[in-house]
């Protein structure tokens, strides 16, 4: 499930955010062809987010109207509205994964956590997402902690890797 | 009568000349090479099931309802992108086919909510009727699975919902969008079973969306629905007529029920707007029916007093007494009128028939005077018609677009999108304005040049290019030698090849960059069919009969006139003002543009109305009040205009106002002018009766009456019963008889009739033995006048200067949701996107005077001044500042001044040298307007008659 609406224009200004930073960012790749996803992870590598703040800019650069970035935004997972915490946590929730047990495991992840799909723990510690099939099926459930692997998780093999983000 | 149904073939009309043979269901048919299987289907009247796909816009192939079978192809083919072609067998029906559909629609319906009976669409929906067509029974998966029924509603725009819950994600509207309207304020976020329609991830109201409309007309569900729908229901019967809008003339299907009007929708078969809107024509009608209408005839014997209503009989009997008092105190001259350009051609005819025929002078004139009368001046002095040279289909065929003060995705929205689409589609652009307007810069449209020149240096920027073609050997010279009168061609090439003609010589003068200006002038002569668009940033200068003689000109010099995708082309601001001109509104001329000193003419109207004529050209607007002021003219009928607000140096008109004994004002509200008005008579609206406008491109189309007259009588009946009264008789009983006497009486429009109308729709003008059903391009082999003339074009600078106390110069204009004085738009929710004007100035002017976005500023000029908010905006140059003039408590035209163009009176409304600064409170001028509200206003309550009545 992608982010609901509200996330995607959080209450607050996005932390970092410097529009002077962002217009070079953009400059600097808009006359690519097919310029706006590369403008897009420019910016994320940056600010690691793409915030509603961006989708003016990126609009007048590339002479799209706003709604078209919007709509690009929103159709990529890995843009994120919003910077996401230290770690992040890519839980596979693909077939495989699923008859696995994945959805109780995350259920109950989730639960300890007090964040929902997409959220991001109180601390900042860790940011868990859902993946759609990570290639890992043959020891699932399988997960991507900041793009390393892990495999043949329960639930004790999740807290820990809660633990050991909370601690770096 | 029914509800019209218009034919739709699933994806667009193509208009290839080369044709392909295709067998659907055993039946032969013969198609444009390019026609899709589905619209070839709908030609033998074949409805295969659609929802994603719709006539106006390109083939999506989402749905996959419309699948079919052709042999010798595997599976089954979406007809809706497949290209019918040669010897092509295709199956709309099999069971396998039957098998699919239902299955498709299966999957639509399970997240569907099933409220059919109470939904606003209940009868008007094309999922609904497709579940019938494929013969849906049952869901097998049952409606508890995830689904999307809980979806918010977005109720933000005023004139219609955004039901998410309903949306099938077909993307009509998101297509309907960016193909028809071009402004892309719509997308698809997320994805998968996230996939939803969103104005860019805000609501409606926040969103890029203009609200023309051409999403709801596309959403095949009550997904997009009129607010107004929902509250009455569905229409029942439907009356195609023209928007009175702007001068595109576009035309709609008015959806009744009873003399109710539901709602506007855009009829496909209309030529000028082929099936678009705006938001004015599509929403904006509430006004018609506003509380704020005055629909009983007023007298009073001073404007103090407060108004008492009286009937009809006494009120045109009155008005007739009181005109011919005037006329034996202070001469037959000193009474007169004005047509108004909203109103009908027949209408207008009778109009300046009365005057010139019962009233006995030629103190005839029109709103047009202080917008477009330079456009007749330039264009029948240079080519020989007071018209613009093609129709808006031309412009699908333009290579090059000059505009030049116009900015029509605000004032002339539909033709806006046709073009802004050929844009897209390739055409090269250049602005010539001092705004960056959004044609300069908006998603998908670049211009490659826009020459934000200085206001009031039209003439010295197109004398510039002109010198660019004529020196760099530019010129298209067969077609010159060809067509146009050498003697005077050369003789404009010498002096338009002088120094100091060039880019570079008048930039001081322009402010735009020579070397741009070079680059656009060689673009336009050498980058294919070239055309120009203006507005009235040409027209309102002192010169501007010499700007549009300067535009021919240089369309003349590169050959663009005559040919298909060029051509000269005035943008037209109110409905029906290239009808007015036609219909013989100015003091000078009778309809069809003839002199009135012109002996053949004028017997000929004095046979067929029985009077004599006078052969001296009456006053025009400016002259009357001049006259007014100076004690010689004291009586001025007016017939839906609102001169104390539109026109400028707002204290001479009401001054001139003021001076006189009798002014009548037939309007559909107790306007600005009504204020210094004797006689009020109550106007009819475009929807109360029947007549033609005739658009920007000369196009003559219908209005249709769909209620009754508010008031009891018709504009047309009103003048008729006036002239009645003043013993000149008139007897027509229907506009259609008023279309005749014009016909017989007008050589352009000898060809027009009613029963013609009816028959093909429309017509352009000259429509008569020569061209039986009009003439969409003017000047095709030959110049209307012979050989296309060219003229000398010296720059005369304004005498309205800036210097130390008015360093500014103010420059006024329309925007989108606002038409004109107000008086419509104002009373309808087209407010909520412009609630006052507001005076756009640029940062570094702001900042010098410590002004922030959104303070109180004074806008003083040497004519008088007033207060409105600022609006800091880098669209405006340093040193120029922009309002509009919708509010009459604004009160824009106190600030504008009676300078005119030179051969015609327009009003120099677009050059104001003016200064600003911080106020805490409204001018003088504003506050007596204020008081003056509740003072001229007051109507006589009669206490002999219960309140209620």
């Amino acid at each position: 499930m992608s982010a609901p609406i509200a996330e995607l224009r959080p209450a607050a200004p996005t932390p970092h955010w410097d529009d002077t930073l962002a217009i070079e960012i953009i400059a600097a790749h808009a006359g690519l062809e097919g310029a706006c996803l590369p403008v897009l992870h420019a910016l994320q590598d940056e600010f690691g987010c793409v915030p509603p703040e961006a989708v003016p800019l990126v609009a007048e650069a590339l002479n799209l109207s706003r709604a078209e970035v919007h709509g690009v935004v929103s159709f990529y997972h890995d843009f994120r509205a919003a910077p996401p915490g230290r770690h992040v946590l890519k839980l596979c929730r693909a077939e495989a994964c699923q008859s696995m047990g994945v959805d109780a495991l995350a259920a109950g992840l989730l639960g300890r956590l007090g964040v929902e799909w997409g959220g991001t723990t109180a601390d900042g510690s860790m940011t868990v997402e859902p993946a759609f099939c990570l290639g890992l099926c043959a020891c699932a459930p399988a997960a991507l902690l900041d793009g390393e692997p892990v495999g043949r998780l329960d639930d004790a093999a999740l807290d820990a890797l809660a633990q050991k983000a909370r601690r770096a | 009568m029914a509800l019209i149904q218009e034919t739709d073939y699933g994806t667009p009309i193509r208009l290839a000349q080369d044709t392909v043979t295709l067998t659907i269901d055993g039946h032969a048919v013969a198609v444009p090479r390019g026609t899709s299987v589905m619209a070839a289907a709908m030609m033998l009247g074949t409805k295969i099931p659609k929802l994603c796909a719709t006539d106006s816009l390109e083939p999506f192939g989402s749905c996959r309802l419309c699948l079919v079978q052709i042999e010798g192809r595997r599976g089954f083919p979406a007809s809706c992108t497949t290209p019918a072609e040669d010897g092509m067998v295709v199956r709309t029906q099999s069971d396998a086919i039957a098998k699919r559909r239902r299955g498709v629609m299966e999957l639509y319906i399970s997240d569907h909510p099933l409220d059919c009976l109470t939904c606003s669409a209940n009868g008007d929906c094309e999922l609904q009727d497709m579940a019938g067509v494929v013969g849906l029974r049952e869901v097998r998966y049952g409606f508890d699975g995830a689904n999307h029924r809980d979806a918010p509603k977005d109720e933000s725009n005023p004139y219609f919902t955004f039901e998410a819950s309903k949306c099938i994600a077909c993307s009509r509207c998101i297509r309907a969008c960016e193909e028809v309207q071009g402004t892309f304020a719509l997308t698809m976020e997320g994805r998968g079973f996230d996939s939803k329609v969103s104005p860019g991830g805000t609501d409606f109201m926040s969103s890029e969306c203009v609200s023309c409309g051409a999403c709801v007309q596309a959403c095949p569900t009550a997904t997009l629905n009129e607010k107004s729908v929902i509250a009455l229901g569905t229409p029942e019967h439907s009356v195609v007529t023209t928007c009175a809008y702007c001068g595109v003339g576009c035309s709609f299907k008015a959806e009744m029920k009873g003399d109710t009007l539901v709602r506007m929708v855009p009829y496909k078969a209309g030529k000028a707007n082929e099936g678009h809107s705006c938001v004015k024509g599509r929403f904006a009608f509430g006004y018609a029916t506003h509380k704020d209408r005055k629909v009983k005839p007023m007298i009073r014997a001073r404007i103090t007093d407060p108004w008492r209503e009286v009937s009809w009989e006494e009120a045109i009997n009155h008005t007739a007494s009181e005109l011919r008092r005037i006329q034996a105190k202070y001469g037959q001259e000193a009474i007169g009128g004005i047509t108004s350009s909203r109103c009908t051609n027949e209408e207008t005819f009778l109009v300046q028939k009365m005057i010139r025929g019962a009233f006995g002078n030629n103190n005839v004139d029109t709103c047009a005077r202080v917008c477009h009368s330079p456009t007749g001046y330039g264009l029948k002095t240079t080519l020989g018609t007071s018209a613009g040279t093609q129709d808006f289909a031309s412009v699908d065929h333009a290579d090059v677009i000059l505009v030049i003060g116009a900015n029509p995705t605000d004032a002339h929205p539909v033709f806006g999108s046709r073009m802004k689409k050929r844009l897209r589609a390739g055409a090269r652009l250049i602005v010539a304005d001092p705004r960056r307007i959004d044609l300069v810069k908006s998603p998908h449209v670049q211009a490659e040049h826009h020459l934000p020149l200085l206001p009031g240096s039209n003439v010295a920027l197109l004398n510039a290019m002109a010198h660019v073609v004529v020196t760099e050997g530019l010129v298209a010279e067969d077609y010159v030698r060809e067509r146009c009168d050498l003697a005077e061609f050369e003789s404009w090439a010498r002096f338009i090849a002088q120094e100091r003609n060039s880019p570079e010589a008048v930039e001081p003068v322009t402010g735009a960059q020579a070397q741009r200006v070079r680059e656009a002038a060689r673009l336009y002569a050498t980058g294919g069919a070239a055309a120009i668009y203006y507005g009235l940033g040409v027209t309102e200068h002192s010169q501007g009969s010499t700007t549009v003689m300067a535009m021919a000109n240089l369309a003349m010099a590169t050959g663009n006139i005559g040919k298909l995708g060029a051509g000269v082309n005035p943008l037209r601001g109110q409905n029906n003002v290239q009808g007015a001109c036609d219909m013989g509104s100015f003091p000078h001329e009778f309809s069809g543009y003839r002199h009135v000193s012109d002996d053949a003419t004028r017997e000929m109207f004095e046979t067929i109305w029985g009077v004599p004529l006078s052969p001296e050209p009456g006053l025009r607007i400016p002259n009357m009040l001049d006259e007014a002021v100076g004690g010689r003219f004291k009586g001025l009928y007016v017939q839906g205009e609102d001169i104390a607000q539109s026109d400028p140096d707002t204290k001479h008109v009401t001054a001139g106002l003021m001076a006189m004994e009798c002014v009548i004002v037939q309007d559909l509200f107790l306007n600005e002018t009504a204020k210094y008005a004797h006689v009020f008579l109550p106007g009819s609206s475009f929807l109360e009766k029947d007549g033609t406008f005739t658009n920007a491109e000369r196009r003559i189309n219908r209005v249709r009456r769909v209620m009754a007259p508010l008031g009891g009588m018709a504009d047309w009946e009103v003048t008729m019963a006036l002239s009645n009264a003043l013993g000149f008789p008139m007897e027509y009983h229907h506009p259609s008889e008023i279309m005749d006497e014009i016909a017989r009486l007008t050589p352009s429009f000898a060809g027009v009739s009613y029963a013609k109308l009816e028959a093909v729709g429309s017509v352009q003008w000259p429509c008569n033995e020569a061209a039986p059903l009009g003439t969409p391009m003017m000047h095709v082999d030959r110049f209307v006048r012979g050989k296309g003339r060219f003229m000398i074009t010296e720059f005369v600078p304004t005498d309205e200067r800036t210097g130390v106390n008015f360093p500014l110069i103010l420059t006024t204009g329309r925007i989108l949701s606002q038409y004109n004085v107000g008086a419509q738009t104002r009373r309808t929710e087209n407010s909520r996107w412009h609630e006052e004007d507001v005076l756009e100035i640029h940062p570094f002017d702001a900042e010098h005077r410590g002004i922030q976005d959104g303070e109180l500023v004074a806008l003083e000029s040497r004519s008088g001044e007033i207060a409105l908010r600022a609006r800091i905006s880098e669209r405006m140059q340093p040193g120029v500042v922009y309002t509009t003039f919708h509010h009459a408590m604004t009160g824009a035209n106190v600030v504008t001044t009676d300078y005119s163009d030179w051969a015609t009176n327009c009003p120099e409304y677009k050059v104001t040298a003016v200064q600003v600064r911080r106020t805490n409170g409204p001018s003088a001028w504003q506050e007596e307007f204020a008081a003056g509200e509740s003072v001229l206003k007051r109507i006589e309550v009669r206490l002999d008659v219960p309140a209620a009545e």
